[in-house]
């Protein structure tokens, strides 16, 4: 009877990965969405979400607000958002305005060079505004103030495509996460391209490959119970192929995340996505 | 007594000089192959079935399913070839070079080098100059996958 249950349980799990596999993707958009969650490159490839390759379950609860247990920290960013901070008792909307104009197109954008040709994350950004505008003490990386203050401010570009600069001044540091991105590391010696380039659409082990895109950061993970950042994720599978992790807001991690950017060009900003 | 002597300090140095040379073997270029054992002693195969599905040990299963094991192992892999049939496909050596070190074979691979324990970059600390198997459970892995016939 066990045997039994256990069959029908991996044989669930296969088939929902199938009927995943045998939709449209690239005709699939979701409510307020403006383009679809997969598009074919020029090259033929056809660039997917990480929401293409979950089960529907997984995908029915970030379809729906309602269901999506991230979606608190939109309101209480916008809460935050217009809080006055720091010593010069300013909030954010003192400078910016109306988020969704100001922020429209800025989850999109990022991580980017500034004038000053520093690369920045989005919590980067978020702390030079904390430390240099509003006097206020910056955010822990990881923490839950910087996690909602993330979503609430990518949430503003959700259903956009993501387009980072990758030319000019960026160049060199896209350089670098592309050389990042295909630099074996650790005892497993892999790289993340052979799981998330060579791989993806295959089970390893109990885990179903996706192409590693990182336009739903920060991502709500049912594995974590709550949403984290793109640096988490990137230092998770650092670990598991048994490698040193760079340390949260790293320029290694920050180089990354700008390469993870580009090869997800175009697909919609999910944040907050909800991945298993 | 000095022939015993000897045989003594013959097997103290013979102890040594295979430490510092941690994993010493020989690929056999033309064919492919590791002909010798990596210990002399003969593998064994229910610590191999261990060693192959275990997530800490070669975790084999990740990545390659085995319909023998489908009644007691839940989740099998799908990223490299089944291996149900493969004790009918390679020999002991042939399976030798490719769970020691597949890159010989496919530099792009994706499969880890199961027994080589330098020349990694950034390593975690725990398994600095640690290979992911040692020499004994490699043995005993090629073991199991001789029983593997379908
Ligand atoms: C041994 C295989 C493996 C390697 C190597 C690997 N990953 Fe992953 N990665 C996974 C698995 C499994 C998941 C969870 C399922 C999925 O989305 O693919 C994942 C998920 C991700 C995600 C989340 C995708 C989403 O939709 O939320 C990102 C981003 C990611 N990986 C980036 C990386 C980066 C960057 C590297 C290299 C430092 C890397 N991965 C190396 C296995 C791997
Ligand atoms: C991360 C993935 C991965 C893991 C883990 C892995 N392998 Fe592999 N393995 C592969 C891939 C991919 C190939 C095919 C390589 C090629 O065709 O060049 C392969 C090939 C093989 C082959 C040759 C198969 C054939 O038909 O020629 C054998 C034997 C093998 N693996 C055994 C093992 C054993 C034993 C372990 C664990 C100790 C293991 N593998 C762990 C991915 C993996």
């Amino acid at each position: 009877m066990k045997l039994f249950l256990i069959g029908l349980a991996t044989m669930a799990v296969t088939a929902t990965a199938a009927q995943a596999q045998d939709i449209d993707w690239t005709q699939v958009t979701l409510d307020g969405y403006e383009v679809p969650l997969a598009y074919e490159n020029d090259e033929g490839e056809v660039i997917r979400s990480g929401y293409t390759f979950r089960t529907k379950g997984t995908q029915a609860m970030q379809a729906d607000d309602f269901e999506n247990p991230a979606m608190w920290r939109v309101d209480e960013g916008e809460v935050a958002w217009a809080t006055p901070a720091g010593s010069e008792g300013k909030s954010c909307a003192d400078c910016h305005g109306d988020a969704a104009e100001s922020m429209a197109t800025t989850g999109t954008e990022f991580p980017k060079v500034n004038a000053d040709g520093e690369l920045l994350g989005l919590e980067h950004q978020i702390n030079k505004c904390r430390t240099e505008q509003m006097g206020a003490e910056a955010f822990k990386w990881e923490s839950q103030d910087m996690l909602t203050m993330t979503v609430y401010v990518r949430h503003q570009s959700r259903g956009k495509p993501v387009n980072v600069q990758i030319d000019g001044p960026a160049a060199e540091h896209y350089a670098k996460g592309e050389e990042l991105y295909n630099k074996r590391i650790g005892q497993l010696d892999m790289a993340c391209k052979h799981c998330h380039q060579d791989y993806y659409g295959n089970y390893i082990r109990a885990d179903f490959l996706s192409q590693g895109q990182s336009n739903g950061f920060p991502t709500y993970r049912q594995k974590w119970g709550k949403v984290g950042s793109i640096h988490r994720r990137i230092r998770g599978c650092m670990d598991n192929i048994r490698a040193k992790k760079y340390p949260y807001g790293s320029y290694e991690n920050t180089v990354l995340e700008l390469y993870l950017a580009n090869r997800g060009k175009g697909l919609p900003v999910e944040t907050p996505a909800v991945r298993n | 007594m000095k022939t015993l002597i000897t045989a003594l300090v013959v097997v103290a140095s013979f102890t040594v000089s295979a430490w510092a040379q941690d994993m010493a073997y020989v690929v056999n270029e033309d064919d492919f192959t590791i002909e010798e054992s990596l210990t002399g002693t003969p593998g064994d195969a229910a610590a191999g079935e261990k060693s192959f599905v275990g997530r800490k040990k070669g975790n084999c299963l990740a990545c390659h399913a085995v319909d023998q094991l489908k009644n007691s192992q839940q989740f099998h892999g799908e990223v490299g070839p089944d291996l149900s049939d493969i004790g009918s496909v390679y020999n002991a050596a042939e399976l030798r070079l490719r769970i020691v070190n597949y890159k010989v074979l496919n530099e792009d691979v994706i499969m880890p080098a199961f027994y080589k324990s330098t020349g990694f970059s950034r390593t975690k600390s725990d398994f600095e100059g640690k290979s992911i198997l040692s020499a004994q459970e490699v043995e005993d892995v090629i073991a199991y996958l001789l029983t593997l016939k379908s």
